[in-house]
């Protein structure tokens, strides 16, 4: 993958002083007393709505029950207050305050749906059923006979050029269609780590595979 | 578009892709450029790359976007 275009910190040619509502957000948030209190409390509301708006737009596929998912706002939005609290020192500026914050409350709402996957009775982790990919690539039923040859030159080549651990991730996310935040849950890892792990057995993949599609196609 | 060109797109990596870490880094950012109709790959090209093929960052962008055009600014 490519080299670095931003540092952890962001972008240090964006650093430049806050915007007014931004310099506010600060002021009061990094205050004491009542004041900050209130400050406070108003992010967690600002972060409820963000929250509740996010779920709202992920609807049809997530399988959660309404009471559920307002709950899981509701801890976002929480968790989210307590992380931007603690990280405060960390904005720089780049963005609006409430861009920044926001971020927050979208990583919580992805991380808990991620947890939330594996309350579902089909989820399944290491089963390496190879007659699932055609339907996890849109094939219907009716062309599963023309992939067999494909499924058997990638088994192959998931035999022979995978490591242990980048087969079993590319098992869970591709055959079984894992959702990445759901994988990293459930082995403690996180995202970046993960996608890396598959970005280099899909390298590994496609090299092996090279032409053979585009020449059956 | 087949499943097996499907296949072989997902299979396809972007050498330019700068993975997740990095993406979720500067997101704030990239929206706001977005949000403001500015070309956000021209500056962040291993992060555009990134986009494209991480469906999770993906859907944490258009989530952060809805946001900040929808509740924007105090
Ligand atoms: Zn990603």
């Amino acid at each position: 993958m490519s080299s670095a275009e931003s540092s952890v910190s962001g972008d240090p040619e964006l650093r430049r002083s806050p915007d007014p509502d931004s310099a506010e957000w600060l002021r009061t948030l990094t205050g004491t007393g009542q004041e900050r209190d209130q400050a406070i409390e108003r992010l967690h509301e600002l972060l409820l709505r963000v929250a509740r708006a996010e779920v709202r737009r992920r609807g049809a596929g997530l399988r959660v029950s309404g009471p559920e998912l307002d709950d899981l706002a509701y801890q976002a939005a929480a968790d989210a207050v307590m992380s931007i609290i603690r990280k405060i020192g960390e904005f720089r500026a780049e963005s609006r305050f409430t861009t920044w914050a926001y971020k927050f409350v979208i990583f919580e709402v992805s991380g808990k749906l991620g947890r939330h996957f594996w309350r579902r009775p089909d989820a399944r982790l290491d089963l390496e059923d190879w007659s699932r990919l055609p339907e996890r690539f849109g094939s219907g039923p009716e062309h599963h006979a023309e992939w067999r040859d494909l499924i058997a030159a990638l088994r192959r080549a998931v035999d022979e050029e995978l490591t242990p651990h980048q087969r079993r991730v590319f098992v869970a996310l591709v055959l079984n269609g894992v959702p990445l935040d759901a994988l990293v849950a459930r082995l403690g890892s996180n995202r970046n780590a993960l996608y890396k792990t598959l970005f280099d057995a899909r390298r590994k993949l496609e090299a092996r595979l090279a032409g053979y599609v585009t020449h059956r196609t | 578009m087949n499943g097996f060109s499907r296949l072989e797109r997902f299979l396809r990596t972007d050498p330019r892709d700068v993975g997740c870490g990095e993406a979720m880094e500067i997101l704030h950012v990239y929206v706001e450029l977005v949000a403001a109709g500015e070309d956000p790959e021209a500056r962040y090209p291993g992060v555009a790359a990134h986009l494209r093929a991480c469906g999770p960052c993906e859907e944490d962008f258009a989530g952060l976007l809805a946001a900040a055009r929808l509740i924007g600014p105090e």
